[in-house]
């Protein structure tokens, strides 16, 4: 079977600055795959290759069958993006957010109605169609920002540290949307600074000075560093990193 | 004398209710966290504190001065470290701490034994432009020009936000050295998981503290009998749980669920019957003690019910 992201060999660097080191992996078709490093790892140099925003120095693959080299713009248009930091425009409406990146990823005007209609039913938000994303709570924002990342039914969404900064219960809700969508088959790419987050995931990767030190399942790597959860197994690999931020 | 007291404060802007009647004390000398998620008023106590926002209802003082008549007095006794990266990007490391030291009538010699713990570290790229330094850096940067002028009381905006997890356990050895040298230290974080490392804490949610003490304290009050569960698959084991009589409420920790029960209708033991008779394989279910988390999401709860 065909897998979601296939990496061979990947570098990049930025003068004489090594931020991806020849790195390789795979990530299976509907997995939920945790993309951790300490701040400074390369993780979002990685991921932006990934994305078809920044060409590797060398080394290559594919994301969602297409190549990370040639066809960046095709990465682009099948796969969902979605981050905390930024994802909606808060001074439009729900509807006109919705509006916005149908038109964006090229849905006609129909698709778009009735994915408008499937979204605002399936997060019981259409009492809030018409109101300003800035005016919802951040649970929500959350919640409809994802389901805008998967607008165009894409095969594999990333998501970059969707759960910083919301509170407990919500951020456990926001796992269980991320449980319903890898079961539809979508593939899941996550960063996170939780580590309880990580043991969600069915594989995980830890990047320690632009390398991949360890990739496996939670389980796995739990046994293998003799490590009672994945908080402990991160602090004994990215305590080693030698380079700063 | 308390080293913050604060007493009914509120604050709107304009329909937005930020914070609604807080009160809390923070000790001279401790660790005081306050602890919630973004948006809960973390950041608006915080500049009413340093005298940067005026609020709109009740009192608050620092150092028993108050924050609106004597805020001038305020500023010269406390440091503050924002959120957001507060230092001048395009001036080197020691202009920064230089300006910094200048604004307060001070020198960096006169006090640099009070930065010199953290300020060493980054002391060999003194010469470098703080806009070009690791995110490690800046915040060591930030944290000396907090206390170059010697505060009594250091106020810290979520200083570990967006930190990695090895980062931010640093962050709080260096905290635990400043409250050894007698600085009272108010901080916020969105990880409940620090709590642990304050002295006192203030669960804050959507403008309201739900519950404040020592963390052990706050974890005694916990009112249901707490339970981890795992089984094979967990994800349809955490749907199947919630449907339970006598689950009140069941969420996924990490490679466990934590459900609270009511004990006058199940036990553990049942509970890992009827998960076996139901076909989850590899079941565990044992009773555990709350955490902090276990506690804010159980707060929090009540709140949203109130």
């Amino acid at each position: 079977m065909e897998n979601a992201i296939e990496i061979h060999n990947l570098t990049k660097k930025f003068g004489d600055f090594t931020a991806v080191d020849n790195i390789s992996f795979t990530v299976r078709k509907g997995e939920i795959f945790g993309f951790l490093g300490a701040n400074g790892a390369g993780k979002t140099t990685a991921m932006r290759i990934l994305c078809g925003l920044s060409i590797p120095t060398s080394g290559g693959g594919t994301v969602a069958g297409y190549d990370i080299v040639r066809e960046p713009e095709k990465i682009k248009r099948h796969i969902g993006y979605m981050s905390q930091k930024f994802s909606l425009y808060p001074d439009l409406k729900v509807w006109e957010n919705i509006r916005l990146f149908g038109g964006i990823y090229g849905l006609s005007d129909k698709e778009i109605a009735s994915r408008t209609r499937d979204i605002l039913s399936g997060l019981g938000m259409e009492d809030v169609r018409n109101s300003f994303v800035d005016s919802l709570p951040l649970g929500w924002k959350q919640k409809l920002s994802f389901s805008i990342a998967m607008i165009h039914n894409p095969r594999i969404v990333f998501l970059d540290e969707p759960t910083g900064g919301v509170d407990p219960e919500t951020r456990r809700r926001f796992w269980e949307l991320i449980y319903e969508a890898t079961s539809g088959g979508v593939t899941v790419f996550v960063t996170t600074h939780y580590m309880d987050e990580a043991e969600y995931c069915d594989s995980v990767s830890i990047m320690v000075d632009g390398r991949i030190e360890a990739l496996d399942s939670p389980a796995a790597l739990k046994e293998k560093y003799g490590a009672e959860n994945m908080d402990a197994v991160f602090r004994m690999l990215a305590g080693r990193a030698k380079r700063g931020e | 004398m308390n080293a913050i007291e604060v007493h009914d404060l509120s604050k709107s802007y304009g329909k937005v209710r930020a914070l609604s009647g807080i009160s809390l004390e923070v000790e001279n000398g401790e660790i005081f966290g306050l602890i919630g998620p973004d948006g809960a008023g973390k950041t608006t106590l915080f500049r009413i504190l340093t005298t940067l926002l005026l609020a709109d209802e009740g009192s608050a003082s620092v150092n028993g001065l108050d924050v609106k008549k004597d805020y001038a007095a305020i500023r010269r006794q406390i440091g503050y470290m924002p959120g957001r990266f507060s230092l001048y990007q395009d001036l080197s490391v020691e202009e920064n701490l230089e300006f910094f030291a200048t604004v307060f009538g001070t020198t960096v010699e006169e006090n640099y034994d009070v930065i010199k713990d953290i300020y060493s570290q980054i002391e060999p790229f003194k010469e470098r432009r703080a806009g070009a330094l690791s995110g490690g850096m800046k915040q060591k940067l930030a944290l000396s020009c907090a206390l170059v002028h010697k505060p009594s009381v250091l106020f810290l905006d979520e200083p570990t936000t967006g930190v990695d997890a090895v980062s931010r356990k640093d962050f709080w050895n260096m905290l635990a050295r400043i409250k050894a040298s007698g600085v009272t230290v108010f901080v916020s974080t969105p990880y409940m998981d620090e709590a642990s490392l304050c002295d006192r804490v203030a669960l804050i949610m959507h403008g309201k503290i739900i519950d404040s003490g020592t963390p052990a304290g706050i974890v005694a009050k916990y009112p249901y009998t707490l339970l981890s569960a795992k089984g094979t698959p967990m994800y349809p084991l955490l749907k199947y749980l919630r449907g339970k009589e006598g689950v009140i409420n069941c969420f996924s920790f990490g490679a466990e669920h934590h459900l609270a029960i009511d004990s006058s209708v199940t036990d553990a033991r049942k509970i890992l019957s009827d998960m076996t008779e139901a076909g989850f394989k590899d079941c565990d279910v044992h009773r555990i003690s709350p955490g902090i988390e276990d506690c804010f999401m159980n707060l929090a709860g009540e709140n949203v019910r109130k």
